[in-house]
């Protein structure tokens, strides 16, 4: 069956949040474990990339940067305190 | 002057002729404690001589994954006011044309936003804001996009692309760098905000190849304005040169790199076939000589600044390419190289460090594109010359 974008959205989300503390996750991480697992049901990088776009722009996830840029759930930073 | 920290070593570098960064931040510092608090834990490192900063990952706008650069001070009880000290990046404008309205505008916002210290402008090219607090970071976002500017790039993400001021102001430039520049920012914003690359990526656009903006040590691909056939001699002006007193055998014919000129002291002949484009002759006369009137650009892919692997200069991928708008052509070309080194580079590896991993003849193969002599980096080096079996 067929995915729409807010599948991908959601399954994104979900590796996010099962990675958060454990594993940081880049985009293209995202893009290629979506594409190996719902390729078949219609998901490409242009679909991957505008579910990047939705979760970043409703707040559920936000860009961070450790010597290279990563997708995390929002949190406070060690170094703020 | 309200009461600054006591600094005798930083004062030393107020000395001298020369501007000096300390004299502004005390300037600044009459106006914003963030900038004295800046001065006290400066003087404290270079009496330890530690840093004392601490880098920040999170912080940013909403929406973007660029533009923000998180710093903390990890003595903030001793220097409350710099306990967040975040710089942001601002797109500047295609080659740094400012009216003083805007510049105005921009400082009045970072008076009251932030340290009220700017650099202009960071080797990125972006307007540097330096020294602000996680708080403000989206009310000056907002400030700033009602003066019609935006954050630039960070991280792994396209990097605000820079050029030199091109025909605004200079004769020599081979095409408009200024309009590719405001283009191709426009074009790949999303690459620009919101980072999906293995790390960062720098275009940067000069008009001529005597690279004010130094592309070729700078960016990753470095787009250098060039002509492809006689360079514009003005033989009366040539003449004039020599009569009063130029030595155009020593300072313009020995000097070329090209050795392709020659001067029996009445007419100067260039062999332009083998002139290699390196503008000395037309910078040392420039009322004699100018580029040809067929140009466009070189593009150089892979430098790179030495971090692990030691620095790169860009080299030759495509030797000529006319620059016009819509600038299809190129577009297509950079949309290939990030395709194939998205895919494949490894987490932090710059593209110029990626083509090393894998062979130049490979990644031209996986970006579509004929190897040619002008690729060769070096003499004797790898000429990218490959035989299929069956013509073995
Ligand atoms: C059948 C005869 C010859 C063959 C197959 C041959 C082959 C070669 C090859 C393959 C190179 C390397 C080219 C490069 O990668 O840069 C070379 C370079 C050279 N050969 Fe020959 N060669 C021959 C005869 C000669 C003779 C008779 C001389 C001198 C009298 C000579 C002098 C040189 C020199 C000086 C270079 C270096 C050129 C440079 O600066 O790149 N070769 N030769
Ligand atoms: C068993 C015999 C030979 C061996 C193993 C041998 C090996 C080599 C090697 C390894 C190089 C360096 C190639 C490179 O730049 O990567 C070289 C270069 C050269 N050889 Fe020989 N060679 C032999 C015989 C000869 C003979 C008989 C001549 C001349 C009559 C000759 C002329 C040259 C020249 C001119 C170069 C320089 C090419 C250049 O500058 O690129 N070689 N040889
Ligand atoms: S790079 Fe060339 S065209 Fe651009 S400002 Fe410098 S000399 Fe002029
Ligand atoms: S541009 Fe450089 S290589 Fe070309 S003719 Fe002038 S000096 Fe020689």
């Amino acid at each position: 069956m067929a995915k729409t974008k807010e599948d991908v959205v959601e399954a994104m989300f979900k590796m996010v949040k099962e990675a958060q503390g454990q594993k940081k996750l880049k985009p293209m991480d995202l893009t290629k474990a979506m594409i190996e697992l719902y390729g078949d049901e219609g998901v490409d990088k242009q679909m991957c990339k505008d579910a990047i776009k939705e979760l970043i722009n409703s707040g559920r996830c936000v860009y961070t940067y450790y010597g290279g840029s990563y997708i995390e759930i929002p949190h406070q930073e060690g170094a703020a305190n | 002057m309200a009461d600054l920290p006591n600094t005798p070593k930083l004062d030393e570098l107020e000395k001298g002729k020369w501007p000096s960064f300390v004299k502004e931040i005390k300037m600044a510092a009459k106006k914003s404690p963030m900038a004295a608090d800046l001065l006290g834990q400066l003087e404290q490192s270079y009496n330890e001589k530690i840093g004392h900063w601490k880098h920040g990952g999170i912080v940013g706008v909403m929406g973007y994954g660029g533009g923000v650069i998180g710093r903390y001070s990890d003595l903030p009880d001793k220097w409350p006011n710099i306990s967040h000290f975040h710089t942001m990046r601002i797109n500047q404008p295609a080659g740094w044309f400012y009216t003083s309205e805007a510049l105005r505008k921009i400082c009045d916002i970072w008076e009251k936003r932030g340290s009220g210290l700017t650099n202009m402008h960071g080797s990125t090219g972006d307007i540097i804001l330096l020294g602000t607090t996680t708080d403000q970071l989206e009310p000056t976002f907002s400030d700033l996009q009602n003066i019609n500017f935006d954050i630039g790039g960070s991280g792994s993400d396209l990097r605000t692309p820079s050029c030199c001021c091109g025909m605004a102001r200079c004769e020599w430039a081979c095409y408009d760098t200024m309009a590719l520049t405001y283009d191709l920012t426009m074009h790949y914003q999303d690459e620009l905000h919101r980072p999906a690359f293995p790390y960062k990526f720098k275009f940067k656009m000069a008009g001529c190849p005597n690279d004010c903006v130094a592309s070729i040590a700078r960016s990753d691909l470095s787009i250098i304005g060039i002509w492809r056939d006689e360079i514009q001699m003005d033989k009366a002006a040539v003449k004039e040169y020599a009569d009063k007193g130029m030595d155009i055998q020593h300072d313009v014919v020995d000097r070329c790199p090209g050795k392709c000129m020659e001067w029996d002291g009445k007419e100067l002949k260039i062999e332009n076939s083998y002139c290699k484009k390196c503008m000395h002759c037309i910078n040392v006369m420039p009322k004699a000589l100018r580029p040809g009137k067929d140009r466009g650009a070189c593009l150089l892919l892979g430098s790179k600044a030495p971090i692990i692997e030691g620095a790169m200069l860009s080299s030759v991928i495509v030797p000529f390419v006319k620059l016009e708008p819509p600038y299809d052509d190129i577009k297509e070309l950079i949309d290939n190289i990030w395709d194939v080194w998205c895919e494949e580079g490894k987490n932090r590896e710059r593209v110029g460090e990626f083509i090393q991993r894998v062979g130049m003849g490979n990644f031209l193969d996986a970006i579509g594109l004929e190897p040619v002599a002008e690729m060769v980096a070096h003499p004797r080096e790898n000429p990218y010359v490959f035989y299929g079996e069956d013509e073995e």
